[in-house]
C-alpha cells in the first residue's frame, strides 16, 4: 500500500477544494492518521472506497472522540528595571486563552479485496456545541450504520444523510450526551414521573367510561 | 353496576362464595408497562399489518435483545433492531478507570469468550505501549483463543438447534464438552467464564505439565465429539429444510456492512484476520480458513463446525510446539503502566467476528479513549435483509445463526 502522504497528495489533486491534513501519531504504534474536511468528508471517503490502488471497501471502526475546550497560560518573562536602580527583576506574565474544543469522528478503514490498511481518517466539527454537523458515511460504508448512531447518541455529532439517525444505546427521551467529557451523571437515573397532578390528569383519558348509577333499590 | 351500595353482611357472603371484592372493579391504575406489544399497521396495499414486539424477554434472542417486526401474516416486511437494555457505557466507566482496571471487565463483553476478549484488549495496549510479549505466552494466549472458540462454536451449534426446536439434547451435548473445557480453565485462571487471564506483556500464570497434558488429552478427544455431534445434526432432515436457502447474505453487500467473522465467511469472502493481520504466532500455524458458497444459515452453521476442527489442527501444533520460557515479558510495567500519548487499534478474529480495541492515551493511567468494536452488533447490520421475505419463525434461526452475545452488542 502507498504512504499516507502519497494518499494525501493524490486527494489533494483529484480534489483541489479539499482540505487534507496528515495527523501524525506520536506513539509507538505510528498509525498515522488523515484529517478529512467536513464539506468534502463524502467524496473524500468514495474516493478512497472506490480507488483501484487503494479500494478500501471495509469500514472497520467508527468512533467519536470528544476533545473538550482547553485553557493554555503562556508565560511571558519580561524584565523590568529596578526605578531605584538596583538589578532588574524578571516578571512572569501568565497570559491565559481558550483552545476551541471540537468532537471527531475516528474511522479505520481496511481493504478485503486487496487485504491491506488501517487507513485511519478522521473528520472534525467546528465546535462542542452548535457545529456538531459531519457528513455520513453510511452511504459509502454501511458499517458505519449502527456506529455513527452510536456516536450520535454518545457524543452528539449530527451526521447529516444518515438515513436513521436516532440514538442506539440511551432511550430516546435521554437528553445529554454521556460520552462526553463533561458530563456529569444524574444523581438517579431511575427517575420516572410518578402519577400525580398533570401525569394523573392525562392518565383520565385512558380510564374506561364512568359506570351509569344504579336504579335505587326498591 | 355498582356493590357500594350493598349492606356489609351480603359484601362479607359474597366474600365468603369467593365473588371479587369492591376493590377490584375500581379502574387500574396506569402502567407504563400497560402499552400493547402487538398492535395493527394500516396499509393500504397490504392491508392489514401486524407490528410484533419481539424480545426484549424473548428466550430465543438470546438475550434482551428486541426486534420490532413489522408482518403481513407470518411473513416479516420490516424489521428493527432495539439495543441498549444491557447498556452500561463500558467505554466510560474503562475511560474512569487504569489500563488494568478495566482487565476484568472486558471479559464482561462476550461473557462467553474472555479469553480471547482479554487478548484482543491486551493486544491494543501492547500495541499502545510497544510492548513485547515471549514466545511461551503467546503459545498459550493461542491454545487458550482456540479453546474458546471451541466453547463458543459448539454452544453455538447448539443454541441453534434450540432455536430449530429440538429443546436442548443438542446444547447438552454441547455443554458437556464446554464443561470440560471451562474446568481447565478454572484450574488454570480459577474462574469458569470470567477469567481475567491476559496481562500486558505476557500471561498471569504459567500452566503446569499436568494441566498442558489435561488440555492435551481433551483436544486429542474432542475429534470424537464433532463426529457424534455431526451425525447428529448436520444430515437432520428438518435441519436441512430449514436452513438451506434461509437468510442469504450476498458477499458484497457483506463486505460493505462490514459483516466479519463465520458469517461473512460463510459468503465466501476470504478474511479471516489471522490469517490478514498474523497477529500473535498464527503465521507459525498451517490451518484453513473455511469458506462457505452460498451465505445461508446452512452454510453459518458449517463454517462453526469446520472451524472447531481447524481449531483442534492449531491446538495440537501449539501443545507440539510449545516453547519453555517465561509467561510474562520481565520488563513489563504492572503498577504506574502510563503508555506514551498516542493511538492504537487492536483487532483479533473472536469467534464472533472481528474484536478491536482503540484506545488514546494521553500519557496518565487512564486510557483517554477506550472504544471496543463490537463484532455483534455491526454483524447485526444486515438482519432487516437477511429476514425480510421470511417467516418470523426463520428470523429466529437466522439470528441465531449470527451468534450474537448481549454483553457485546450493548456494552
Amino acid at each position: 500500500m502507498e504512504s499516507l502522504e502519497q494518499i494525501r497528495d493524490r486527494l489533494l489533486a483529484r480534489f483541489p477544494g479539499a482540505a487534507v491534513v496528515l495527523v501524525i501519531n506520536p506513539g509507538p504504534a505510528a498509525e498515522h492518521s488523515l484529517l478529512l474536511d467536513g464539506t468534502h468528508g463524502r467524496d473524500l471517503a468514495l474516493c478512497l472506497r472506490d480507488d483501484p490502488a487503494l479500494q478500501l471497501d471495509y469500514c472497520s471502526n467508527a468512533t467519536g472522540i470528544d476533545w473538550p475546550d482547553k485553557e493554555i497560560v503562556d508565560v511571558k518573562k519580561i524584565a523590568v528595571p529596578d526605578s531605584a536602580g538596583g538589578p532588574g527583576k524578571i516578571i512572569e506574565e501568565k497570559t491565559r486563552r481558550l483552545e476551541p474544543g471540537y468532537l471527531e469522528a475516528v474511522y479505520h478503514l481496511y481493504s478485503m479485496a486487496l487485504r491491506h490498511g488501517p487507513v485511519i481518517i478522521r473528520l472534525r466539527t467546528g465546535n462542542r456545541s452548535d457545529r456538531v454537523t459531519l457528513p455520513s458515511l453510511t452511504p459509502v460504508w454501511r458499517s458505519c450504520e449502527f456506529q455513527e448512531r452510536e456516536i450520535f447518541d454518545l457524543y452528539g455529532i449530527v451526521f447529516e444523510g444518515h438515513r436513521d439517525l436516532r440514538r442506539l444505546l440511551m432511550w430516546d427521551e435521554f437528553k445529554d450526551h454521556p460520552m462526553r467529557k463533561d458530563y456529569v451523571d444524574p444523581d438517579d437515573y431511575e427517575w420516572e414521573p410518578t402519577p400525580h397532578d398533570e401525569v394523573l390528569e392525562r392518565a383520565k383519558a385512558h380510564y374506561p367510561p364512568a359506570l351509569p348509577p344504579e336504579a335505587p333499590k326498591p | 353496576m355498582s356493590c357500594a351500595d350493598q349492606s356489609g353482611l351480603d359484601a362479607e357472603m359474597a366474600a365468603a362464595l369467593g365473588a371479587p371484592s369492591p376493590a377490584s372493579r375500581a379502574p387500574a391504575p396506569l402502567s407504563p408497562f400497560s402499552a400493547p406489544t402487538v398492535r395493527a399497521v394500516k396499509d393500504p396495499f397490504h392491508g392489514d399489518l401486524l407490528e410484533v414486539s419481539m424480545g426484549p424477554q424473548h428466550p430465543s434472542t438470546h438475550g434482551v435483545f428486541r426486534m420490532v417486526v413489522t408482518l403481513d401474516g407470518e411473513v416479516i416486511v420490516k424489521l428493527k433492531p432495539v439495543f441498549g437494555y444491557l447498556h452500561r457505557n463500558h467505554e466510560k466507566i474503562a475511560e474512569n478507570t487504569s489500563y488494568l482496571g478495566s482487565m476484568p471487565y472486558t471479559d464482561r463483553l462476550d461473557y462467553l469468550c474472555s479469553m480471547t476478549t482479554n487478548w484482543a484488549y491486551a493486544l491494543a495496549v501492547e500495541k499502545l505501549a510497544g510492548q513485547a510479549v515471549p514466545d511461551r505466552a503467546q503459545y498459550i494466549r493461542v491454545i487458550l483463543a482456540e479453546m474458546t472458540r471451541l466453547v463458543n462454536h459448539s454452544c453455538l451449534v447448539g443454541f441453534l438447534f434450540n432455536d430449530l426446536g429440538t429443546s436442548f439434547t443438542p446444547l447438552l451435548y454441547a455443554f458437556r464438552e464446554r464443561e470440560k473445557i471451562l474446568d481447565l480453565f478454572e484450574s488454570l485462571s480459577g474462574s469458569r467464564m470470567m477469567c481475567n487471564f491476559q496481562r500486558f506483556g505476557g500471561c498471569r500464570v504459567d500452566p503446569s505439565p499436568e494441566w498442558l497434558a489435561a488440555a492435551s488429552r481433551l483436544v486429542d478427544n474432542f475429534p470424537r465429539f464433532l463426529d457424534e455431534y455431526e451425525t447428529m445434526l448436520t444430515g437432520n432432515e428438518i435441519m436441512l429444510a430449514r436452513t438451506q436457502g434461509v437468510g442469504i447474505l450476498d458477499a458484497q453487500k457483506a463486505v460493505n456492512a462490514g459483516i466479519t467473522g463465520p458469517c461473512l465467511r460463510a459468503s465466501g469472502c476470504n478474511y479471516d484476520v489471522r490469517k490478514v493481520d498474523g497477529y500473535g504466532f498464527y503465521p507459525r500455524f498451517d490451518f484453513r480458513v473455511p469458506l462457505g458458497a452460498h451465505g445461508d444459515t446452512y452454510d453459518r452453521y458449517m463454517m462453526r463446525i469446520l472451524e472447531m476442527r481447524e481449531s483442534v489442527k492449531i491446538l495440537r501444533q501449539a501443545f507440539k510446539e510449545l516453547p519453555a520460557g517465561p509467561v510474562m515479558d520481565p520488563k513489563a510495567k504492572i503498577r504506574g503502566f502510563r503508555p506514551k500519548p498516542g493511538e492504537a487499534y487492536g483487532r483479533i478474529e473472536s469467534p464472533k467476528g472481528e474484536l478491536g480495541f482503540y484506545l488514546i492515551s494521553d500519557g496518565s493511567t487512564n486510557p483517554y479513549r477506550y472504544r471496543v468494536r463490537p463484532p455483534t452488533l455491526i454483524n447485526l447490520t444486515l438482519l432487516e435483509e437477511m429476514c425480510l421475505g421470511h417467516t418470523i419463525a426463520d428470523s429466529v434461526v437466522i439470528l441465531g445463526s449470527i451468534d450474537i452475545v448481549l454483553g457485546e452488542v450493548d456494552r
